[in-house]
């Protein structure tokens, strides 16, 4: 459903993604996974329109998607979620969620929107409980799921998840990872799942990618991936270079 | 029935998005982990971010059996030796072995693609599979025996034994599945016929053969000898063993595995890929191997790719059986001729897959080529004219069809002994 072929991207003079390519069917999570400064993040920031790219081909269901903007991106139907969150503490949870159906407000939507945060709330029962509280008192987990929630408004085919498991007790970690399987099986969502918490997300994930200094250097099934000890090391965030062969 | 269904049956224009992923995930892993290959790189100034579509292969120079060679045993691994699971070498028919590796990875994979191709040459859980390949470095072995497990088949991991015994396992074990080499199911089948055993009485319905060039003739002759349906499959250790490639049941070419394998078709003099359908060259990228990628390795195995959709629904593209290697390719006073021509008119001639050798000699400057045939119970009479007779007739046909003049020797019966492994067609002693 969303294919990229050769992607290069310039941060400044920084060439941060070197002809990238990669895809995801329908209905598959695909983790993304990395260590730090490997172009994860940007990659997502480049699907979702925030950096345009020097050259390369992202379609979603063949709609090339390089010229849109981004809120045309989202009404294309891809949700980003990012990392750190982003809630705004001053408002109340609704209020969050509600945010996230911007892009398609009108007088029209509104008894369909109203569904759709049913819907959110079903899936997320503690948000509900606490609509109307400020989205500040939340604990990290929670917003999370305002996070993902306020992103599920748009109503998107593909949704992009940047380090949900950032700064969560890892017991919090396992709760947001089930979410996530759950998001695909409720909203038939397709899932680009950033981690650098590489075992947890290849235990959820169909495939993955494993990204290195803005190259691919491994894709595979998670499970194989998760066998893979490149993948461990990305994942450990250890030095390559500096490592004695045989 | 297809093994895997959704990758065998891919969407062409997702496959060549799959391959040109994992072609520059190969590149990459390539040149940051084996130092040969960066090397390569770098002297002819190859940019390993510059693979933009699957064509960009051709920037890259091929890699010989002589590159493999001369960083025996492990210097071409892409990983270190702790991450190795498994070891093979090459057959080893010339010169010293080649050393090969596997990840547990490597490992699931190459079962995986076995699997595959047992289940194109109509295997399933069902069937009692007899493996007639020695175990031991070879590859054929192992690589068979895992994949017919992953079916959930029943393994019979006989190895080479004298045909008798085979047949006798064949017997009693109610084996329904033979996987040898084609000269030594051959082997079996006439082993079969002296000692007077009805084929029919058997259990056996496939066989699936490789590791060597054969006809289809050969084919002909297994199928009605031993009353099963016989399929080809080409695999080599260099690139991973058996599970490359394998004919399904259309018996119409082998479909290459082409989610873990880019295949490419060239000239041997001129290096240059040969027009679609021209034999040349096969030679092989791996795209998913850890252990031991190999990038545009030379395989000296001809064959030619066949177009066209196969009826069997598999989307993979198909290559011919291998017609020769590139070795045997015999240039004698100025013209090119394979071994599997004169195989091809011997067989013809005798109505039964021949057993020979081709001799080369020089006589006083001019090239000579002489055929060691062997006598076969039709060539064995005491009538020396009829012998004579068939002689000359051999002679006729090779002169009309290749424009050689040749020798012919008759030898004793069973003087090239083989037992499973690979017979040296052509002896140049020029």
């Amino acid at each position: 459903m969303l294919k990229i072929k050769n992607l290069d991207v310039y941060y400044g003079k920084l060439y941060t993604l070197k002809k990238v390519s990669l895809h995801l069917n329908k209905g598959e999570i695909v983790a993304l996974i990395g260590s730090n400064g490997a172009g994860k993040t940007t990659l997502l920031n480049t699907i979702s329109g925030l950096i345009k790219p020097a050259s390369g081909i992202i379609s979603l269901e063949g709609k090339d998607l390089t010229k849109l903007t981004p809120e045309k991106i989202v009404r294309e139907g891809i949700a980003q979620v990012p990392e750190g969150r982003h809630v705004f503490k001053t408002l109340s949870v609704e209020e969050n969620i509600l945010l996230g159906a911007y892009s398609r407000y009108s007088l029209k939507t509104k008894r369909e929107i109203k569904e759709n945060i049913e819907k959110i709330y079903e899936l997320f029962p503690k948000l509900k409980e606490r609509k109307k509280q400020l989205a500040g008192t939340l604990s990290g987990g929670e917003q999370q799921m305002l996070a993902i929630g306020r992103a599920l408004m748009s109503k998107p085919k593909l949704l992009l998840l940047d380090e949900p498991s950032m700064g969560l007790a890892p017991n919090i970690i396992k709760e947001v990872f089930s979410y996530i399987v759950d998001l695909k099986r409720v909203f038939a969502l397709t899932v680009l799942l950033v981690e650098q918490n590489a075992k947890n997300a290849l235990k959820i994930s169909d495939r993955g990618y494993v990204l290195e200094t803005g190259r691919v250097i491994l894709e595979g099934s998670a499970e194989d991936l998760l066998m893979n000890r490149d993948v461990q090391r990305a994942y450990l965030g250890r030095d390559l270079d500096a490592e004695v062969r045989i | 029935m297809i093994w895997d269904i959704q990758k065998e049956c891919m969407d062409r224009e997702e496959l060549s998005q799959l391959q040109l992923e994992r072609l520059q995930s190969t590149i990459h892993r390539v040149y940051r982990n084996v130092p040969f290959y960066r090397r390569v790189f770098d002297k002819n100034g190859i940019d390993p971010d510059g693979f933009g579509s699957l064509e960009d292969i051709s920037k890259i120079p091929f890699t010989t059996k002589a590159d493999l060679r001369e960083n025996y045993p492990y210097g071409l691994f892409a990983v270190p030796l702790r991450e190795v699971v498994r070891i093979h070498t090459s057959s080893g028919t010339t010169g010293m072995p080649i050393v090969v590796g596997y990840t547990k990875n490597d490992l699931k994979i190459w079962t995986e693609l076995v699997a595959r191709v047992l289940t194109s040459g109509g295997i399933t859980k069902d069937d009692v599979i007899q493996i007639a390949f020695n175990y031991g470095l070879f590859t054929g072995a192992f690589g068979f025996h895992y994949g017919a497990e992953k079916i959930g088949a029943s393994v019979i991991p006989v190895s080479i034994e004298n045909p008798k015994k085979q047949i006798k396992i064949l017997q009693d074990y109610k084996t329904t599945a033979l996987i040898s080499t084609p000269s030594y199911a051959l082997l079996i089948a006439n082993t079969l016929i002296e000692m007077g055993i009805n084929p029919n009485s058997l259990y056996l319905k496939f066989g699936l053969f490789g590791a060597e060039p054969w006809s289809e003739r050969m084919r002909q002759e297994i199928e009605e000898k031993l009353k099963i349906t016989a399929t080809d499959n080409y695999g080599l250790s260099e690139i991973m063993g058996p599970g490359v490639a394998g004919e399904c049941l259309q018996k119409k070419g082998l479909h290459i595995q082409e989610d873990h394998f880019y295949f490419e078709i060239i000239d041997p003099q001129t290096l240059q890929p040969v027009k679609e359908g021209e034999v040349g060259e096969l030679v092989i990228t791996t795209l998913t191997k850890e252990a031991f990628p190999v990038l545009r390795f030379r395989t000296g195995d001809l064959t030619r790719f066949i177009s066209g959709e196969c009826a069997c629904g598999r989307t993979f593209r198909r290559i011919d059986r291998i017609m020769g290697r590139t070795d045997d390719m015999i240039i004698i006073r100025g013209l090119k001729i394979f071994p599997s021509q004169i195989e091809a008119i011997l067989h013809e001639i005798q109505g039964r897959q021949p057993n020979y050798q081709i001799v080369l000699e020089r006589n006083e400057g001019i090239d000579q080529i002489t055929i060691m045939l062997e006598i076969t119970e039709e060539i064995f009479s005491d009538m020396m004219k009829e012998q004579t007779q068939l002689i000359s007739k051999i002679k006729e046909r090779i002169a009309s069809e290749l424009g050689l003049p040749i020798n012919i020797k008759l030898v004793e019966k069973r003087s090239f002994e083989k037992r499973g492994e690979k017979i040296k067609r052509v002896i140049d002693i020029r």
